[in-house]
């Protein structure tokens, strides 16, 4: 077991030095090309900027997700299928502080937050850890299951009619050179930047989240050098459980309303958005939401056979069409790994 | 008195196979103590049974302790470091955050030992940012020790050093093993196939062959010893 | 798994389908439905297995497979009043060869990947109907002939039997040698002149077909209802969990595996407390969950723990091998 993971393997040395010319990369050019055509876009259309800023909105809701799901994937190689459906859960919770409970809303917002924190770390520690070392089809079994048990918790504890929370962000719009912006959509946009911010500097900036990455990257060596490597696996499922909730917070305030089904479809988003950017890349699962986000507003604006039916089956066919031409993902390293 | 490290009659399986069949050693505080063999007699299972990274029985007592059912994390918060086959290194990560992982369990700066980790790897602080997978095969077996050091470990297990490594490499790192000895008091035990270098650093020397202590002794009496010198030191 | 059935073996199919050809006649209509429905996801199941448990393909896109099989039947039945039986070879046909098509692109997908991408397809695939609403229906689905309780036990069961055997008769020869070849090392597989492309493709098609005879059945068995409603994620999960809780790579298990999601639910239900959707919900995901956390490897690695420990125990009493675990 040890002699696999500590074994290093010659492309990714290959790939590093690729790294050096940075617009040597293909993955960059196309990045660029997107930004190029975004911002020409913006400027020639206010239509088109006003379909960018709710598709950048809704990506930073699939981001947050996907980067939730590449947390654990990174971690564990699992893929968490009750990841929405965990989000989903929080979300009911602060539905419950805010309106039956009348906590304001950020408060709620911050409440809920280090309930999903607790919440993600005792899902670890009851369902995934007993199956953790028996095999991944187990794992991705359990995941599941908690799947449908969430719902179903949900549907008995709560209902499943349409419920409605306070909005975060009021309902104001705003008129940037002819642009109408929902300052829910800024509001999404930033509160997203913060908390990815945020995380980002608790695993470069920190003594835990550097032993959080150790943990994920090679466990066997980092329990050597005294790591708790299940404890950091149980921290993982926690944040990422927090990702979740702020991704589900930020969807109910976007849709104003709340339902047991409706992370479904943002789950799915945040999968797409993940393996577009390569499931092992936390930038690449931001970078993938985002993009898949955009995409598919203006695609819904500009093809009139994209109609809301079928978007979620065209993000499936870009998926597949990128996974065909690099299965890897835009920021995926190619791995070589003993099955 | 009582050795800092103990094993009595180890035995360790990999699944069906037995690799350790009853070894026991003794390693005393200050020493560098040599564990030599063939490819397959069981060095880096004696490691391994020390940091509980295999499956194991017998007794393994540290500052007369029991290890008992310690996982390795809890093995190396007891002070032993452990340099495993392949030396560990987080290849995704910095070399600096290779060091930091080594400091990991201390409570305290690591700061005035990192400037000393230095004295001995000056070029470390030139490659601080780059990733410690792209080092070559001698810098990163450096990095490792210089990860061990910070550990500031009672006890520091190490895996074949000199696998991979050329000639001067290898002889580098057994003077710098025998330095950190020397000048800070560091314990040390080392499985080795260069029987000839390791001898010479060495106080005490164990030889295994298939799973069982074969010899024992001072290292200087093992390099007169006969067969010894025939099967492992080739004159 | 051996290539001629053993004594025990055949003894056990017979009395199995003798049980099966019996038990109509002694229960009502509506316990011959849920059992219809096993047999139903007994298919499915079968079909997920040759392509998980023996090829080593991973799909959680079963149900997309199904739904194209329910409704060839609703639309030959619903536009040309075909005969069912009729409607569900062609269910089988097209996808036999809608599963070759989805295997080509699989090829170079494994994994997670592969994975994700048919659980996408899942997810796509009732959305279809929709779109074209004004030829498939739409939400309110297509109307196909509806048939008796009785008739569609019949059918389904017989249908099971013949699949079962051919599952049993393709996997013992040379495919199911390549099949398993591929699983346990593709490049071994390769290396010993296995076609990769062919019988990986071939895995996907069997697979697909077999779940296209079950999404047939399934429609009839709602009320011959066609609608997206049915095809959800939710099915292809089911099925998903029916594999796992079968254990992969037993033909065996595939039985325990569809009582398992066929009549959970329906038992749930008929508890006081948690007879509500919802509460089944509950019941169920926890079960699924028990059920991994005790049996990780299925009811087919119980089995073969259990067949392990027998052998074990006839061995140690011939020679007093030391029993390694």
């Amino acid at each position: 077991m040890s002699a696999v993971q500590t074994r290093e393997h010659p492309a990714l040395r290959r790939d590093r030095l690729a790294a050096l010319g940075p617009l040597g990369k293909p993955v960059n050019l196309i990045l660029v090309g997107a930004a190029v055509f975004l911002l020409i876009g913006c400027l020639s259309s206010q239509i088109f900027a006003q379909q960018t800023v709710v598709g950048l909105a809704q990506g930073a809701v699939y981001g947050s997700l996907a980067l939730a799901l590449v947390l654990i994937y990174r971690a564990t190689e699992v893929v968490n299928f009750a990841q929405g459906e965990m989000a989903m859960f929080t979300t009911y919770v602060a539905y419950q502080l805010t309106t039956s409970w009348h906590v304001t809303y950020w408060l709620a917002f911050a409440l809920t937050l280090l309930i999903a924190f607790v919440f993600g770390m005792g899902v670890q520690l009851v369902f995934i850890r007993p199956v953790q070392h028996t095999s991944v089809i187990a794992v991705v079994i359990v995941t599941v299951g908690l799947f449908i048990l969430i719902d179903g918790v949900v549907g008995w504890v709560w209902g499943a009619d349409i419920k409605f929370m306070p909005a975060p962000f009021g309902n104001t719009v705003y008129h940037v050179g002819g642009v109408a912006i929902a300052r829910q959509d800024i509001g999404t946009i930033l509160v997203t930047i913060a908390s990815v911010g945020l995380l980002w500097l608790l695993f470069q900036r920190t003594k835990l989240g550097l032993g959080m990455r150790a943990a994920a990257l090679r466990p066997a060596s980092a329990r050597l050098v005294g790591v708790r490597v299940d404890r950091m696996l149980a921290l993982g499922w926690g944040l990422a459980a927090v990702l979740g909730a702020v991704a589900g917070l930020m969807a109910e305030a976007s849709e104003y309303s709340l339902q047991p089904s409706f992370m479904q479809p943002i789950l799915l988003y945040a999968f797409a958005a993940a393996v577009l950017g390569g499931l092992e890349s936390p930038v690449g699962a931001l970078v993938g939401g985002v993009m898949i986000g955009i995409f598919l507003n203006l695609l819904g604006q500009y093809v009139s056979f994209v109609t809301s039916e079928i978007r979620l089956p065209f993000a499936f066919l870009v998926l597949i069409v990128v996974l065909l031409i690099k299965p890897t993902g835009l920021f995926g390293k190619k791995k070589v790994r003993k099955v | 008195m009582s050795a800092l490290l103990e094993l009595d009659e180890v035995e360790a399986r990999y699944g069906p196979i037995t690799a350790l069949h009853g070894v026991s050693l003794a390693v005393e505080e200050g020493s560098i103590v040599a564990v030599l063999g063939a490819n397959g007699a069981g060095k880096t299972t004696t490691l391994r049974a020390i940091s509980n990274t295999v499956r194991r029985s017998g007794d393994v007592r540290f500052a007369g302790k029991p290890l008992g059912a310690r996982g390795p994390e809890e093995v190396a918060r007891l002070g032993i470091a452990h340099v495993p086959e392949g030396r560990g290194t987080f290849s995704e990560l910095t070399v600096w955050e290779n060091l930091r992982l080594g400091a990991y369990t201390r409570h305290d700066s690591f700061k005035a030992d990192a400037d000393r980790v230095l004295d001995y790897f000056p070029w470390l602080d030139d490659r601080r940012n780059q990733e410690a997978g792209t080092l070559s095969g001698g810098e990163q077996q450096m990095l490792a020790l210089a990860r061990a050091f910070v550990q500031r470990p009672k006890l520091l297990l190490l895996d074949e050093p000199s696998l991979g490594l050329a000639p001067v490499l290898v002889t580098e790192i057994f003077r710098i093993i025998r330095e950190l000895n020397e000048r800070e008091g560091l314990t040390v035990l080392v499985v080795e196939q260069n029987a000839h270098l390791a001898l010479q650093a060495a106080t005490t020397a164990y030889v295994l062959e298939v799973g069982r202590v074969a010899l024992s002794g001072p290292s200087d009496e093992l390099q007169q010893n006969e067969s010894v010198r025939r099967s492992y030191l080739g004159y | 798994m051996t290539t001629r059935p053993s004594l025990a073996a055949v003894v056990s199919c017979l009395v199995a389908a003798a049980i099966l050809a019996v038990l109509p006649f002694l229960i009502s209509g509506y316990h011959q439905g849920l059992l219809t429905q096993v047999a139903v996801f007994f298919i499915a199941i079968l079909g997920l297995d040759v392509l998980t448990g023996y090829s080593g393909q991973i799909s959680i896109g079963h149900g997309a497979f199904m739904a194209v099989g329910g409704y060839t039947t609703a639309v030959m039945s619903y536009y040309h009043h075909t005969n069912l039986i009729v409607t569900m070879l062609m269910a089988f046909g097209i996808c036999l060869a809608f599963g070759f098509v989805v295997g080509l692109p699989a090829l170079r997908l494994s994994g997670v990947y592969l994975a994700l991408a048919t659980f996408a397809l899942a997810v796509s695939m009732p959305q279809i109907p929709l779109k074209f609403s004004r030829f498939l229906g739409g939400s309110n689905g297509l109307q196909a002939q509806t048939v008796s309780h009785l008739w569609l036990y019949g059918v389904a069961w017989a249908a099971a039997a013949i699949l079962f055997v051919g599952a049993w008769l393709i996997l013992r020869g040379r495919t199911g040698r390549a099949f398993r070849a591929i699983r346990d090392s593709e490049v071994a597989a390769t290396s010993s002149g296995v076609e990769l492309p062919i019988y990986k493709t071939l895995a996907f098609g069997i697979s697909a077909a077999y779940a296209g005879v079950a999404g047939s059945l399934f429609v009839l068995a709602t009320n011959g209802y066609a609608s997206p409603n049915e095809f959800t994620v939710a099915l292809s999960l089911q099925i998903l969990i029916g594999a796992a809780v079968a254990g992969l790579g037993s033909l065996w298990g595939v039985l325990v595996g569809a009582v398992f999601v066929g009549l959970l639910p329906e038992v749930s239900s008929s508890v006081p407390v948690v007879g509500s959707t919802h509460g089944q919900d509950v019941v169920f995901g926890l079960f699924v969950i028990v059920v991994i956390l005790l049996l990780p490897t299925g009811f087919a690695g119980l089995l073969a723990r259990l067949r392990v420990r027998l052998t074990r125990q006839s061995m140690a009493s011939i020679n007093s091998d030391p029993g390694t675990s």
